[in-house]
């Protein structure tokens, strides 16, 4: 079996789908999030990387690489608040961080 | 000289009032005027008698005179003084020499073929009005300076005082129906301010409000009237308004489905403003009610110059009210009416100022009983004594509500004719000229009318003359009882009766010279108002139909019509004499046995009580509807109130959707994500 672009799109669309669930399907944890916002942003690289090279562009990569860059930088500061915000206020369950409660 | 005559009070009242303005800065710097009633309590009050809070009275004393007090009063009554000689010296010249002037002043008003002058129409009625109104108001003026004396607030006073002369002078002296009005208006407003001048009294603030409404009822009259003339004569100076009049008889006017006749519901309706303004019956409760004012006012607003108003209007209107037959009648209706009236409820009031009120009422229906049967000079006759010995009452019932500080009861008085013999010497005088005692003023006036009424021919002739011969008996009693308990008897009230004082020179001099008045203003001028001087002092500022020969038959009426007054008179006299000198059971006596009629006087035959079911209440209920439900409920309720409820009920929801929770707006996101590519997809083909 040849492995074709609509398996490499299949794998990120399903990598994307378990990211978006994980992040509103979650009740416990913002480290949940933050991981499954990696993991939407991984699925995108796959596309790209997917998309360059059946097109032969190698723009694709080099914009998948700036997407991890991105992705490493968003992790270390998402941490840095979080760590921040549980000495502030002691947890960091998803369910007790409503302070935009209306 | 004649715009001196006008426009001098109008000089003085502005400068007094820039006087009073300044006193006010500096009394409340940087607060305005408005607050300090509260510390200016000169209570004059005592509407009934009881209870006098005599603590209370010279409090003002503490209130310090209000800077500029005396140069105000100086101003003001020197411009009055300056005024009366001038106005004097215009009667001579326009009554005797014939010099009748038109003074324009300039166009107030041009719109379209509405074209409206100030200017000032000089004539006999004009000249015979300016005498007095200015004399009277310079007294007043006069009086006042001593009057007043303990008053905190007397530029503001005297400023009043001048505004209210300027403004009757205007009505006096207007060319057009308009400045009439204007005039008009501006007296009632002086009035307001005038009876409503001691305003920390709430009695005397409702009075000036009453003043002020029901007078609204008849200029409500009044300005339909003069629409009336506009569309009927296309002009509203009286120059022209009186050229067309004869034209307009037999004219009718649809009013409501009727076609009345144009001239006499005209007539009617002027005559409603007059009804107002001279407190005829039916539209009569506010003058009892203004005594709330100071006595200087009284005097000279509400007794001499202002009520005369509406005689005045009738008399300058005299070309269209001699047209209007029906009108005519329903004007003696009305005068008689109250004449006999407002004389039955003047037989048992106990404030004094009340009582004099009552009087006034009582003879301006004797002058609209001369209106209406067509004796105009007579009428303008009465008006013009009247004022003097009206005046000198008024004033001299200050002087006595002066010496006994502030009391107003006769009840609480008596005794009085020797503690302030001058007083009690013109207050004699006043009502001899009053009650009509031969050879006063008031004797000449009042009998005129009486055998006008008698020769007159309208259809309530007949009843005008009985109700002024019944009401000149009821006169000479009520007045008579008024001296009686007031100067003779025993004092009721030792104490006041010990500290009674004479009034200082600057009251006296004008009762000096208005009781002079009472008794010269009568016998010189008798045969060019009411004998065959009339043709050559009026000319045409009276008109008189053909048919009207009222003045030449007074002089052929019978010998006992002639003498009947003055028996009314005489009789009046006895009865009060025996009455409350020398049987002073018999009164008490008398209401303890008539009760019910007694009640019925004392309670001004119930018309407050009366109006206040008929008209006050319901006005209050439908107010109270209007605000309740009109305002509260229908505006409010949908309008602002309404709007601002559905708002925040809308974003009390909207509030709801904001859970503060991370995965909700992540998901609301992602829903709108989809939404938005779903439709890049599908609306636009993707490209």
């Amino acid at each position: 079996m040849m492995i074709g672009l609509g398996h490499y799109l299949s794998v990120a669309a399903i990598l994307f789908t378990l990211g978006i669930f994980g992040i509103f399907l979650n009740r416990k944890n913002v480290i949940i999030i933050l991981m499954s916002i990696e993991l939407i942003l991984l699925a995108v690289n796959i596309n790209l990387v997917a998309f360059s090279t059946h097109l032969g562009d190698i723009v694709g990569q080099i914009y998948a690489l700036l997407v991890l860059t991105v992705a490493a930088a968003e992790a270390a500061i998402g941490l840095a608040i979080l760590v921040v915000f549980y000495r502030n206020r002691g947890s960091i369950a998803v369910e007790d961080i409503n302070l935009m409660r209306g | 000289m004649y715009q001196a005559i006008v426009f001098l009070p109008l000089l003085g009242a502005i400068l007094a009032g820039l006087i009073a303005l300044a006193g006010a800065r500096a009394r409340f710097p940087g607060k305005g005027p408005a607050p300090g009633g509260e510390d200016h309590a000169t209570d004059h009050g005592a509407p009934h008698g009881d209870a006098v809070s005599h603590a209370s009275h010279h409090a003002g004393e503490h209130a310090p005179a209000a800077v500029g007090s005396r140069t105000a009063e100086l101003i003001t009554t020197t411009l009055l003084m300056i005024s009366m000689i001038l106005s004097w010296i215009a009667f001579v010249d326009v009554g005797f020499a014939h010099h009748d002037a038109r003074v324009p002043v300039f166009t107030w008003m041009a719109a379209g073929d509405l074209k409206v002058e100030w200017s000032l129409r000089i004539d006999t009625l004009t000249a015979v009005m300016l005498v007095v109104v200015n004399t009277i108001s310079a007294f007043v003026h006069l009086y006042s300076i001593g009057y007043m004396h303990e008053d905190p607030y007397r530029p503001r006073f005297f400023g009043y005082l001048s505004m209210f002369t300027f403004a009757m002078l205007m009505l006096v002296t207007a060319d057009n129906l308009v400045q009439l009005f204007f005039g008009w208006e501006g007296v009632g407003l002086a009035s307001y301010l005038l009876i409503g001048f001691w305003y920390h009294k709430p009695e005397a603030n409702a009075a000036a409000i009453k003043a002020f409404i029901v007078n609204r009822v008849g200029d409500f009259g009044f300005a339909l009237g003069i629409f009336a003339v506009f569309m009927l004569t296309g002009a509203l100076d009286l120059d022209t308004v009186f050229a067309q009049a004869p034209t307009l008889t037999g004219k009718t006017i649809n009013m409501f489905g009727w076609q009345v006749d144009a001239l006499t519901i005209t007539c009617l309706l002027l005559f409603m403003g007059a009804m107002g303004k001279s407190a005829q019956f039916l539209l009569h409760t506010w003058l009892p009610d203004a005594m709330e004012g100071p006595t200087p006012v009284s005097a000279l607003i509400h007794a001499a110059t202002m009520v005369t108003a509406g005689v005045f209007m009738v008399a300058r209107l005299s070309p269209l009210f001699e047209l209007a037959p029906h009108a005519q009648t329903f004007v003696t209706l009305i005068g008689a009416t109250t004449a006999l009236f407002a004389a039955t409820i003047g037989l048992v009031q106990n404030d004094i100022k009340r009582i004099v009120a009552y009087s006034t009422c009582s003879q301006l229906g004797y002058m609209f009983v001369a209106m209406g049967v067509g004796a105009y000079s007579v009428g303008m006759f009465h008006l013009f004594t009247h004022a003097f010995f009206k005046a000198l009452l008024f004033l001299g019932s200050g002087s006595v509500i002066h010496a006994m500080h502030h009391e107003q009861d006769i009840r609480h008085m008596g005794g009085l004719k020797d503690r302030i013999p001058f007083t009690y010497i013109v207050m004699i005088i006043g009502t001899l000229a009053l009650t009509g005692f031969p050879l006063t003023a008031g004797y000449f006036s009042k009998d005129a009318i009486i055998e006008a009424a008698f020769v007159g021919r309208n259809p309530m002739a007949l009843y005008a003359f009985i109700c002024t011969v019944a009401a000149a008996l009821l006169t000479s009693f009520y007045s008579w009882r008024l001296i009686f308990k007031t100067f003779h008897g025993e004092p009721h009230d030792r104490m006041h009766w010990r500290d009674a004082h004479e009034s200082p020179m600057t009251m006296l001099i004008p009762l000096g010279f208005l009781a002079a008045g009472s008794v010269l203003a009568g016998l010189p001028f008798k045969e060019i108002f009411a004998g065959h001087g009339v043709e050559g002092f009026f000319r045409e500022s009276l008109a008189f139909a053909k048919s009207n020969t009222v003045l030449a038959d007074m002089h052929h009426v019978p010998l006992y019509v002639a003498i009947l007054p003055t028996v009314m008179m005489a009789f009046g006299f006895l009865v009060a004499w025996h009455f409350y000198i020398r049987r002073p059971d018999i009164p008490v006596e008398l209401a303890r046995q008539h009760d019910v009629l007694y009640r019925f006087l004392l309670n001004k035959w119930y018309f407050d009580e009366l109006y206040e079911v008929i008209f006050v209440r319901p006005t209050k209920q439908l107010g109270y509807l209007l605000w309740k439900g009109g305002d509260g409920w229908l505006i409010d309720g949908f309008g602002p109130d309404g709007v601002s409820a559905r708002v925040l009920d809308v974003t009390r929801n909207v509030v709801r959707l904001q859970t503060g929770y991370l995965y909700h707006y992540a998901f609301a996101m992602l829903i709108g994500a989809a939404a938005f590519i779903t439709w890049f997809m599908f609306a636009t083909g993707g490209h």
